[in-house]
């Protein structure tokens, strides 16, 4: 006797929605849990050394936005002082070309992806602002030598760095899924 | 004799003067019921929304508050703030009426729903007929609110409504009239004390005709099609805003209260259970009767009209006039002291009907795809 035509389908699908029940919710809460991004993610924001920026403004140049503002002046020698180094943020695409080009390894994209603002004047970047601090740190992208410093991507992971639990993925069925059609 | 008897004969007794002994005691009953229901309602927004989320593996609202049970609260203040819009065609009045329409007969119904014993606002000797009568008039309300709109997609809804009300208030009331011939009565108190097995078990089938009519009666979900967001938006409701949305959604869910209360009454043994309070042991009832229905909002897809339709005329009406008849039969030909053989017996015929009308009721020839 087959019960396909009896509402054997609702029981089934009851007891699917009911099982749902006692699986760990997929939801991260998120401003008390977060993910750990991908290392070489290209955050809202980028970080600048000093120490190692030339004044060469291929950045600037190769902006696509026009973004960057760099101005310098003839140090002893023949090196260049950075005056002003600016990024507004909130004109940014993040496409991260400017990273790419510096050809001294001087910019890098940032980790940060909460960089909300009250005021717009608040989204440039200023040297201050640019330079690494602790909840300021630069990214891996197109610079795999911080790779190894920074923690692994966790997807729909709770971090369990912090305590948070490890989600549990139950298979939806042991069948083999669209056997029933 | 009711609680309010009792405090109207309090008062008789102090010497208060004849109208206020009259009037006290329903103003304070109603206050009651009103603080009474709007609480609840509160609660039920809160644990349909969470536990929802837990069918979908979602957490639900959980920030307001302990474990987000201020949410429904927050939620009012926000519809209350809200600009109170009518269309520039609207019949005004018409438009104005509707949600007092709806919202009045829901909180009605609960005069005649007891939670515990004597606590029924009147023990209406005609109870049922009372709930049927009463419950009937907010389709009117829904009606009115969709014409009154002046939207094709809220007239849309208003027709499914009179369609859908109408066909699913037959098998309901058939489903009631069993309850009603095994208990000897109509008064509710009455049908509550005359339940010493609780009538879900002897009467199944009235159960599961009364659960289904029911949830086709308060639109929830697999019946939601007055409402239903995929395809006409929001229904009757979609040119409201404000207070009178706010009205439109407490009756939602008063009215599944409503229903939850009158079928822990009717089927469930009512306030009746050992050890707690009776209002603990109707709420309890009424919360378990609340979250089987979320359960089938979280499973089940919506309906087609013609499937709803022939669902309530050729599966639930013939199954009810059937139960009816099978009731009636047993009440004249057995004795009253084999409720088991009753109870065996009703399951029984339950499980056969089903089957054998499921084997009748296919459409499209029994194809599932088209
Ligand atoms: S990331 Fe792209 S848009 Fe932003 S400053 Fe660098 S080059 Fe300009
Ligand atoms: S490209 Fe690099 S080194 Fe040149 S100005 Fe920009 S940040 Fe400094």
């Amino acid at each position: 006797m087959k019960f396909e035509r009896y509402g054997i389908g609702i029981a089934k699908g009851m007891a699917l929605t009911f099982r749902h029940l006692f699986r760990s919710p997929i939801t991260i809460q998120y401003p008390d849990e977060k993910l750990v991004t991908s290392r070489r993610i290209r955050g809202n924001e980028l970080v600048w050394f000093p120490e190692k920026c030339t004044g060469c403004a291929t950045c600037a140049k190769s902006c696509p936005q026009g973004n960057i503002v760099i101005s310098t002046h003839r140090g002893e020698g023949s090196k260049f002082e950075v005056d002003i180094f600016e990024i507004d943020s909130g004109r940014c695409i993040f496409c991260g070309l400017c990273v790419e080009s510096c050809p001294y390894d001087a910019l890098a994209m940032g980790l940060s992806y909460e960089c909300a603002k009250y005021r717009r004047g608040d989204l440039i970047l200023s040297k201050e602002k640019l330079a690494v601090s602790a909840n300021h740190q630069p990214s891996a992208y197109y610079r795999p030598q911080f790779e190894d410093k920074l923690p692994k991507q966790s997807l729909l992971l709770y971090n369990q760095a912090e305590g948070g639990q490890k989600l549990k993925f139950l298979p939806l069925s042991k069948r083999k899924r669209g056997s029933g059609a | 004799m009711t609680l309010l008897e009792q405090f109207q004969l309090l008062l008789k007794n102090a010497n208060w003067p004849d109208w206020a002994v009259y009037l006290t005691p329903a103003i304070a009953g109603i206050l009651l019921i009103l603080v009474f229901v709007l609480t609840i309602i509160i609660v039920f927004i809160w644990w349909e929304r969470r536990l929802l989320g837990r069918f979908q593996l979602r957490t639900g609202p959980n920030r307001c508050g302990p474990e987000g049970i201020f949410q429904p609260i927050a939620t009012a203040i926000k519809i209350l703030l809200k600009e109170d819009i009518v269309p520039d065609k609207a019949d005004k009045l018409l438009h104005f009426v509707a949600p007092i329409i709806v919202f009045v007969p829901i909180l009605m119904l609960f005069a005649v729903i007891p939670v515990g014993e004597g606590a029924i606002l009147v023990d209406l000797n005609i109870g049922i007929i009372y709930i049927i009568a009463i419950s009937s008039i907010s389709v009117i309300g829904i009606f009115m609110a969709s014409w009154a709109s002046n939207n094709k997609y809220s007239l849309i809804a208003g027709m499914r409504a009179i369609a859908q009300m109408v066909s699913y208030e037959l098998p309901v009331v058939l489903s009631i009239v069993g309850v009603a011939l095994v208990a000897g009565s109509f008064s509710m108190l009455k049908i509550v004390e005359a339940q010493g097995i609780p009538y879900i078990l002897q009467q199944p089938l009235g159960f599961i005709i009364f659960f289904l009519g029911a949830l086709a009666e308060m639109n929830r979900s697999p019946f939601d099609l007055l409402e239903a967001d995929s395809e006409i938006v929001a229904g009757y409701h979609i040119e409201y805003s404000g207070m009178k949305f706010a009205m439109f959604y407490l009756g939602e869910y008063g009215i599944v209260l409503a229903y939850a209360g009158i079928m822990a009454t009717l089927f469930l043994g009512g306030w009746q259970g050992p050890l707690l309070p009776p209002i603990v042991w109707f709420l309890i009832k009424v919360v378990i009767i609340f979250s089987f229905i979320i359960w089938m909002r979280a499973t089940l897809p919506r309906l087609r009209v013609d499937q709803l339709m022939s669902f309530a005329w050729k599966f639930l009406l013939p199954m009810a006039v059937i139960n009816l008849v099978i009731i009636a039969v047993e009440v004249l030909v057995l004795p009253l002291s084999m409720q088991w053989l009753i109870i065996i017996l009703n399951f029984g015929f339950a499980a056969a009907l089903i089957l054998l009308w499921s084997k009748l009721f296919t459409l499209g020839g029994g194809r599932v795809e088209v």
